[in-house]
């Protein structure tokens, strides 16, 4: 029953977004005052049958009903309940579920607390969000029906890949779709200002709240996606530059730079075609992301169900969306007055340099991720990998390094060079004393780490220089987040390029009381041994390891496990961190004489990468919380001035 | 000029649409280039499924006639969804021997019964050792087997129509 209500409640919430289509577009075209105060009621009864289907799903999951087709191929009885619940999300139907509730939801959030922005673009706005929605609840229910039942129902399911069983998965996907679908919102923003031409500072501090809360999650979820790939994979990379981690990284690039565009338009009124081109663009990434991901068209070390017929209906969506947002904005935005213009030596220059090179790396991943594609066309199976990656994304980076630690020093409006020179005096000290320091032990290191390392020293310098000679208790929290933000980028390099230029790797075969050195560590096998946990039996290699002969020794276990339902290998790395790195272990094959490989890693500051995209992450909340202060404030003083 | 210049990020989509309908429409190669694929069938001998039915051994492939050989349990769900097309295959003429996979006779019975029954001999693989032989690491899969009993193809998870064609087509070639 509870499969069946949840089918109901999906196709209620469909009728729903048709309904606040018809009422909005005859607001906004029509003109007519009583379908406006319908808007927001229905927008939030939509968003609330979604989440009632969400939770239906998570229920029958929860059941382990083995009547429910979902459910059968994806869950198993035996499963942990986080497990459970989190297998909901862990396939291709739920997972699009998930994508529609929280595009729901997001609708209905915006028809609750925007209450700033010009009716008639609000209407718009939502109106854009309901077409939005409509074609997702489509594809849902003609195309991938969570609810379908399966008759005779099985004894039991068909588990889940054991790769997904971790807290990872609890958490990651929901945070990322979050990010991915809340960018949809900024979307619906830029469509119903170009359909009512209100493209002005009003409108983008309107938007800018929505595409940072976005903006947070995706960095949340890519840090957390990134550091789960890490110790759950088992190959001691971060980032594997894999189809789907590009999916989500080219929304979080044009996400960024929508950030900062929209700070421009919102304090200068300029960049109007151009941020209205970027918010259209962040959510276009976002669904050729899903696109790419749920259709299988690329190879991908994500495994997730191929369907070419599900990959044809989303991709008529995208057509329809993307292609049809891009013609109204060739059609609207030569009637949209200009923005103010500035000088080149500016903070909006700056942020303009610093867009354009976020645009070119995201390029730049959108062609690499699609040559393959490309090139299967005439007939060549081919990869691009890490190495293209790092050559072409890493100098644009280091450049846009430069841009980040220059912007915030920079003026509004119009500044001068020399000016400019004199602040710039300290980040540049730091990078020559950064420099000196490295050159010694680390010339041979490459490059493009050496780079990475004296640049983030500058940008750490300059990303905390805005507030020197400031009181700090009255700084505003938005400048504070823009500082822990920009800190955090400098924090996650210097974690990407120690990782590149220092790590030691071994690959060793040990008998039990071997050693093996990796850095400064000894590690010594003392023993094997059987593990058992509730749906797998695993091989722990105990590994004695000491920093240096006198340290005090302690243990780390990686284990090979083995799960019967469905079948599958699986290794669990054993990581140590310390405060300058990571210890990072995997257990392998034994090699028939009674000896185990072992491969080890000694990661020196590794754990930098996260921590910054923990500070990116906490700078984006600081200055979202800034942000609606304020207007809290400012509806506040408008209520004064309308009473007074 | 500046005009024209708004429709470029339009006719940017178009161009990266095409491409991308383009590689989603060429039928997808989904064979699995296996260790096993032109290696011969390992030596096995699998004790009998069912009282009415002999069971699966190395010896009865080769010969001259090319067989295939489905890798199945009947607590397999897409091993019922790929039923029907295996029917088609037995239609056609093709000789098709099961491996069940940690099953028992009454279940297997069962499934057959409700499911069709397109095999002429079933193997009791209770302890996935030729599946494991076989290269294979889930049910369903197919193999297909030449005349001289060497492994020419292996088809992982369920049959689609578009694999039952090359499976004709290559049966035929074979014969």
């Amino acid at each position: 029953m509870i499969a069946e209500g949840g089918l109901a409640a999906l196709w209620l919430a469909a009728v729903m977004a048709v309904l606040q289509l018809v009422v909005a577009s005859s607001a906004v075209i029509g003109g007519r005052a009583e379908m406006a105060r319908a808007v927001r009621p229905v927008a939030i009864a939509q968003g609330l049958l979604t989440a009632l289907a969400m939770l239906c799903l998570i229920l029958v999951f929860v059941q382990s009903d083995m009547s429910v087709l979902l459910v059968a191929e994806n869950s198993h009885s035996l499963k942990p309940m986080m497990y459970k619940i989190a297998g909901a999300w862990g396939n291709h139907e739920g997972s699009m579920l998930l994508w529609v509730t929280i595009l729901g939801l997001a609708g209905g959030a915006v028809a609750i607390f925007e209450r700033r922005l010009d009716s008639r673009t609000l209407n718009a706005t939502i109106g854009a969000q309901a077409l939005i929605a409509m074609g997702f609840y489509a594809f849902l229910l003609f195309a991938s029906n969570p609810f379908a039942r399966l008759f005779p129902s099985p004894p039991d399911g068909n588990g889940l890949n054991p790769l997904l069983q971790d807290p990872g998965l609890a958490f990651h996907p929901p945070t990322l779709y979050v990010g991915y679908v809340g960018i949809s919102v900024a979307f619906s923003f830029a469509v119903g200002a170009l359909v009512t031409r209100d493209v002005g500072p009003a409108f983008a501090r309107a938007m800018r709240p929505w595409v940072l809360g976005a903006w947070i999650f995706l960095t949340i979820g890519i840090t957390a996606g990134s550091y789960w790939a890490y110790y759950e994979l088992g190959w001691g990379g971060w980032w594997f530059w894999d189809p789907v981690e590009n999916a989500s990284l080219m929304p979080w690039l044009a996400a960024t730079a929508l950030l900062h565009s929209v700070s421009v338009l919102a304090t200068r009124d300029g960049l109007r075609a151009w941020t209205i081109m970027l918010a259209v663009v962040a959510f276009s990434m976002s669904m050729i992301g899903t696109f790419l991901v749920r259709s299988g068209i690329l190879t991908s070390v994500h495994a997730f169900a191929v369907d070419p017929k599900r990959g044809a209906f989303l991709l008529a969506l995208l057509a329809i969306y993307i292609g049809g947002a891009l013609a109204l904005f060739a059609a609207r935005i030569g009637t949209v007055r200009q923005g103010n213009t500035f000088a080149l030596v500016s903070r909006e220059g700056a942020l303009v340099v610093n867009n354009l090179l976020l645009s070119v790396i995201l390029g730049i991943v959108l062609i690499g991720t699609l040559y393959p594609l490309a090139a299967a066309g005439w007939g060549v199976q081919l990869s691009v990998g890490k190495p293209f990656f790092d050559k072409t994304v890493g100098p644009v980076a280091l450049a846009l390094v430069v841009f980040i630690a220059i912007g915030p020093l920079l003026r509004w409006r119009r500044d001068e060079i020399q000016a400019l020179l004199k602040r710039m005096t300290w980040p540049v000290a730091a990078s020559c004393a950064a420099l000196i320091v490295l050159v010694p032990f680390a010339w041979g290191v490459g490059f493009l780490p050496l780079a990475a390392l004296v640049l983030a020293a500058g940008l750490a310098v300059a990303s905390v220089a805005p507030l020197w000679g400031r009181n700090l208790r009255r700084t505003p929290l938005f400048t504070w987040g823009m500082v822990v933000a920009h800190l955090g980028v400098a924090v996650s390099l210097t974690g990407m390029a120690s990782d590149s230029a220092f790590t030691k790797e071994t690959l060793a075969v040990l008998r039990q009381g071997e050693t093996r050195a990796v850095g400064p560590y000894l590690v010594t096998m003392t023993g094997i041994r059987p593990v058992v946990g509730p749906n797998w039996s695993a091989i722990a290699a105990d590994l004695s390891i000491r920093r240096g002969e006198g340290g005090a020794p302690f243990i780390l276990s990686p284990e090979s496990r083995f799960f019967a339902s469905p079948t599958t290998t699986t290794s669990e790395s054993a990581i140590a961190t310390r405060l300058d790195g990571q210890l990072y272990t995997v257990l392998g094959q034994p090699d028939g004489k009674g000896g185990w490989q072992v491969r080890l890693w000694w990661k020196p500051f590794v754990t930098l990468i996260w921590l910054g995209g923990g500070l990116i992450g906490l700078g984006g909340a600081l200055s979202f919380l800034g942000r609606i202060r304020r207007r809290k404030r400012a509806v506040y003083d408008e209520y004064e001035e309308a009473v007074a | 000029m500046r005009r024209v210049l708004l429709w470029l990020p339009l006719a940017l989509f178009a161009a990266l649409f095409g491409l991308v309908a383009l590689g989603l429409f060429k039928p997808a190669d989904r064979t699995v280039r296996s260790a096993m694929v032109d290696k011969p069938l390992p030596e096995f001998a699998l004790p009998a499924m069912l009282p009415t039915k002999p069971g699966v051994a190395r010896t009865s492939f080769g010969g001259g006639k090319p067989r295939l050989i489905n890798v199945f349990a009947s607590w397999c769900v897409p091993c019922i969804a790929e039923a029907p097309e295996l029917m088609k295959l037995k239609a056609a003429g093709v000789p098709i021997d099961g491996v069940a996979i940690n099953d028992t006779p009454e279940a297997i019975q069962k499934f057959l019964d409700r499911n069709g029954d397109p095999y002429e001999r079933i193997g009791n693989d209770k302890a996935s050792q030729v599946q494991i032989a076989l290269g294979s690491s889930g049910v369903p899969e197919t193999f297909l087997i030449d005349g001289r009993g060497r492994i020419v193809r292996q088809y992982v998870s369920n049959l689609q129509s578009d694999q039952v064609d090359d499976i004709l087509k290559t049966w035929r070639g074979m014969r």
